[in-house]
């Protein structure tokens, strides 16, 4: 059953998720205007992540979803900041 | 019956690997984005002063008036494939339609967003903006890539939207068969995912 049967999100838990959600944009938006200079890019991307993590675990079903594809997207994700950091290493030794 | 039973499994292995050709081509949507997302990111260390003035053009209420439209339509497409998967038709139909109208909301504030831009001659190729500093005019040009090319995503994931309604109604998306559904809400929030990135990226970090 648990490998065979679809998982079907409850809608109560779509709602919860989207609270959620709504509660982390509403904080993006007041921290991002305090102004902290260098560290609100940082907040920002940090609550930005972590939104997209939970679409992409609750909205997405990835969090029913078979291993190989959630090994598929963590790769995915680490050969992309892989590219980020390479590429800011070459430009600032440039 | 054996006939049966091998039918059940091969639409099994079929929805799973229909979900796969999903995922990997949402990988190679992530990567042309986040190529863009690159390039804004090296010159945003290289003209940081010029990239702030330019993004206060920015409204950030219409940006955050689209985050609330794109994450309630994420939950209502969500909640659509929980619909089929209980037989629901009607319920899944009604939420598939407000997914649409959400999008259309969201297109809708964009078209008063790039217009209000266009009327000051901010506009790739004006006159006024080639006049503009160099870090302003690239974060314009990547302002008008980014959300132009997101724009084309919400389009294209507003035909998905349609065709899966047309397709319920018809019961061609149904209870056993929904993979289209399941693949075009996976699209939809791939749609929300760059946006989640793009809105603090040219919107609140002023």
């Amino acid at each position: 059953m648990k490998n065979e049967g679809t998982h079907i999100s409850s809608y109560f838990s779509h709602a919860v998720v989207l609270v959620v959600l709504l509660i982390l944009t509403t904080i993006s938006v007041t921290v991002t205007a305090w102004h902290l200079g260098p560290f609100t890019v940082a907040v920002a991307l940090i609550i930005a992540s972590i939104k997209v993590r939970t679409v992409i675990t609750y909205f997405m079903h990835v969090k029913y979803e078979s291993r190989f594809i959630k090994m598929m997207i963590t790769g995915v994700f680490v050969v992309y900041a892989l590219v980020i950091i390479i590429t800011f290493i070459d430009y600032y030794l440039r | 019956m054996p006939m049966s039973t091998h039918e059940i499994h091969s639409e099994h292995i079929d929805s799973d690997t229909g979900k796969l050709g999903m995922w990997i081509f949402l990988f190679t949507e992530l990567f042309l984005f986040g190529g863009l997302f690159l390039v804004y990111a090296v010159f945003r260390a290289k003209y940081s002063e010029d990239f702030h003035s330019a993004a206060r053009e920015l409204n950030a209420f219409i940006g955050t008036m689209n985050t609330v439209f794109l994450l309630l339509s994420s939950m209502t497409v969500a909640m659509s494939i929980t619909a089929v998967q209980k037989n629901q038709k009607k319920l899944a139909m009604f939420l598939v339609a407000v997914t649409l109208i959400l999008a259309g909301l969201f297109m809708m504030n964009k078209y008063f967003e790039w217009s209000h831009k266009f009327e000051f001659k901010l506009y790739p190729g004006s006159e006024v903006l080639k006049n503009l500093p160099q870090g302003e005019l690239l974060f314009f040009g990547l302002y008008y890539m980014m959300t132009g090319l997101h724009a084309v995503h919400v389009l294209i994931g507003m035909v998905l939207l349609s065709l899966n309604l047309v397709k319920i109604g018809k019961g061609k998306v149904n209870q056993e068969h929904y993979l289209l559904l399941e693949n075009s809400g996976l699209y939809w929030h791939l749609v929300d995912l760059i946006w989640i990135f793009l809105f603090p990226l040219l919107y609140l970090i002023t």
